[in-house]
């Protein structure tokens, strides 16, 4: 084995194995534990001084009663279940507002693209907090696009958005469709456009050519950007709670509750698992079967 | 019955398969095309021959549709087709960049051109297999083009514009992203194609060797407009301006004036030096004229030869040995550098002329064109 090739693929193994793998094992380890009033609160922990004997002791005071809890109550499988379908639909909006702007940015003249670039990165250099707080005062009641819609005259009387589903939705499609525009935008740029002009000279309309070349073509950012969007919408917390209502249910907000309102460590774990599980599970064999395409074709 | 020769230009009752009737098209204040009449015949490998930016891709982009005229009609089958949308011509392309669909296999994207026109699937399977015979590349059907070599990919994009059998076929650059070798092989393959599919061909280049082989017809473009268009053979021995004569291939350009002697001229061009005897291609007068040589129809010698008219006297300053031509850069007293060419017929023959030698350059009357100016 040579020295510099593994000292070269150490380093992201390293950085997986300390800031991945060791924190993914520990959160499991407490979530086959009990929850205890202590510090911290959850039982067993590994005494290393105890030798073998309380190694043994330890790992068989372990077990999955957690796991069976989170089957028991319909709270969690709802709060998953809910936190999917708000995930999905989000990015499926994202995806329909943010393809055709990556789109127009990529046809646009070349002067103006950085300028473009920047107004989509723009939000980020204020803090996520304070963008979610500012549509409370758009969205509610007596917020500024209740009032124009007044005064537009297309309402009477101001709608119910903030504290509920929608405004979640609007909350999320509008943090995360940079995240969806950039990757989108990064593949169209590249596409060669003497491949439209070919399917066009092969017969294809306009819009048959765009369908049948441009698409596959961005495939692979449309994939990306998807995943962008999904993963971190599927465990959001401070969009949930702030801009949702009561019968909100999300995920990463039942994960926030047990963990710092109940206090009960070795629950919030099990449902950080499950979660973990439900985002690699797709990744996973979604890469196995990109894998096999590529086998195939070489 | 003695076979004719392929010259449907020359032939009255032949109607022209493109026409271009006084086409013009601008970008803005930038002319690209000025007011061009040409005539391009059925089962013609036509090359636009020119500079970067002379307008030979633009009239390409207006036949394929992608580019529509500020005036004038462009006719195909006695149709002007400035209406119709690239999708709709029965005129195929292959691009420079080859522009093959690199998410599709080499196989579906021949197919591509024949899915569009909704055929039966085994009529397409057909087709495909009968192009892919065609250029030889029936192996890498299955491949994506990423996995073929340059040339192949060639091939396979010969082989989509071909498919759907179009009445004209565009060709921008074919050859050019090929090395030498493989170019020129192909050069003679596609006019192999050519001639097994009768397709009308016409093909933009900027390599005027890759024009000279494959085309029946040669225009040289220049700002837009038409220098000439004639055969290869005419273009190179008859070239109607300097530009053209500058062009193609190598020559030696002498500004002189010229008085009329019967029915050659006499061109006085420096002082010290012999008059240079030419033969004008048609009736001229008295004037100032520019006489084109081409470096290989200029003989060199140690001895004044005695049977000709054209002799001067000069040093050799510079030789360019090519292998099998030597190209030897000749200076007259007066400071003018003549070129000439010799062939290296015998190996291993020391070479006849070497630097500072003093040397003959001589021609006969009807060596070079006389070209009015």
């Amino acid at each position: 084995m040579n020295w510099r090739r593994f000292s070269l693929i150490a380093v992201p193994y390293f950085w997986l194995l300390a800031l991945f793998l060791v924190p993914f094992l520990i959160v499991f380890k407490i979530s086959l534990s009990d929850i205890a009033l202590a510090i911290p609160p959850y039982t067993p922990t590994l005494e290393l001084s105890d030798g073998w004997v309380g190694a043994k002791d330890f790992f068989s005071h372990l077990d999955f009663e957690n796991f069976e809890f989170l089957a028991t109550d319909d709270l969690y499988w709802k709060s998953y279940l809910s936190s999917l379908q708000i995930a999905f639909i989000s990015t499926f909006i994202c995806l329909l507002i943010g393809f055709p702007i990556a789109y127009g940015m990529a046809n646009a003249p070349k002067e103006w693209q950085p300028t473009l670039m920047l107004l989509v990165i723009l939000p980020f250099w204020t803090s996520f907090l304070i963008r979610v707080y500012s549509l409370i005062g758009i969205l509610s009641q007596e917020g500024m696009l209740n009032q124009f819609l007044m005064w537009i005259g297309l309402i009477n009387e101001p709608l119910t958005i903030l504290n509920t589903n929608v405004a979640v939705y609007i909350g999320i499609v509008y943090t995360y469709c940079p995240f969806m525009i950039l990757p989108i935008y990064a593949t169209l740029i590249k596409l060669d456009g003497s491949l439209l002009e070919a399917a066009e000279d092969l017969g294809c309309s306009r819009t048959e050519a765009f369908w049948r070349i441009t698409i596959p073509l961005s495939k692979a950012g449309i994939i990306a950007g998807c995943f962008l969007v999904f993963i971190p919408a599927l465990g959001e917390f401070v969009i949930p709670s702030l801009l949702g209502g009561s019968d909100t249910l999300m995920i990463g907000k039942v994960l926030y509750e047990e963990f710092f309102s109940n206090r009960d460590w070795p629950v919030a774990g099990a449902v950080a698992v499950i979660l973990l599980l439900i985002l690699i599970i797709p990744i996973v064999l979604y890469q196995r079967n990109e894998q096999k395409v590529m086998e195939a074709e070489t | 019955m003695p076979e004719t020769a392929f010259e449907p230009w020359n032939d009255p009752d032949q109607k022209p398969l493109i026409q271009f009737r006084n086409v013009t098209k601008r970008f803005g204040s930038f002319t690209a095309i000025d007011d061009l009449s040409i005539d391009i015949f059925e089962k013609e490998f036509f090359a636009l021959l020119g500079p970067s930016g002379c307008g030979k891709t633009t009239m390409m982009r207006m036949l394929a549709g992608f580019e529509t005229p500020t005036s004038g009609t462009i006719m195909l089958d006695g149709q002007d087709i400035s209406p119709i949308p690239p999708n709709k011509r029965s005129v195929n392309m292959m691009f420079q960049s080859y522009a093959l669909f690199p998410h599709l296999t080499v196989y579906d994207n021949i197919a591509f051109g024949l899915k569009r026109d909704k055929l039966p699937k085994d009529q397409i399977d057909a087709r495909v297999k009968e192009m892919l015979r065609l250029v030889q590349i029936e192996k890498f059907g299955q491949r994506k083009p990423d996995q073929i070599s340059g040339g192949q990919r060639q091939r396979v994009a010969l082989a989509r514009s071909l498919a759907k059998a179009p009445k004209l076929l565009l060709l921008d650059e074919p050859l050019s992203a090929l090395d030498k070798k493989l170019r020129q092989d192909t050069q003679f393959e596609l006019m192999d194609i050519q001639e097994k599919t009768g397709t009308t061909f016409v093909v933009v280049t900027h390599d005027q060797e890759e024009a000279m082989t494959v085309a029946s017809r040669v225009a040289v473009m220049d700002h837009g407009k038409l220098k000439q268009v004639d055969t290869p053979d005419r273009i190179y021995e008859a070239p109607n301006s300097t530009y053209v004569a500058d062009f193609i291939g190598d020559v030696n350009i002498i500004e002189g004036h010229a008085t009329v002697q019967g029915n050659t001229v006499s061109i006085a061009w420096a002082e010290g030096q012999p008059e240079i005897i030419g033969t004008p291609s048609k009736p001229m007068g008295d004037g100032k004229v520019s006489f084109a040589i081409r470096p290989e129809k200029v003989a060199i010698s140690s001895e004044k030869p005695t049977d000709r008219h054209n002799a001067v006297q000069g040093k050799v300053l510079d030789i360019a040995y090519l292998g099998n031509l030597s190209t030897y850069h000749v200076q007259l007293p007066n400071g003018v550098i003549i070129k000439a060419q010799a062939a290296n017929s015998r190996r291993r023959a020391s070479r006849p002329f070497t630097w500072e030698d003093e040397v003959w350059l001589s021609w006969t009357d009807t060596a070079g064109i006389v070209l009015d100016n």
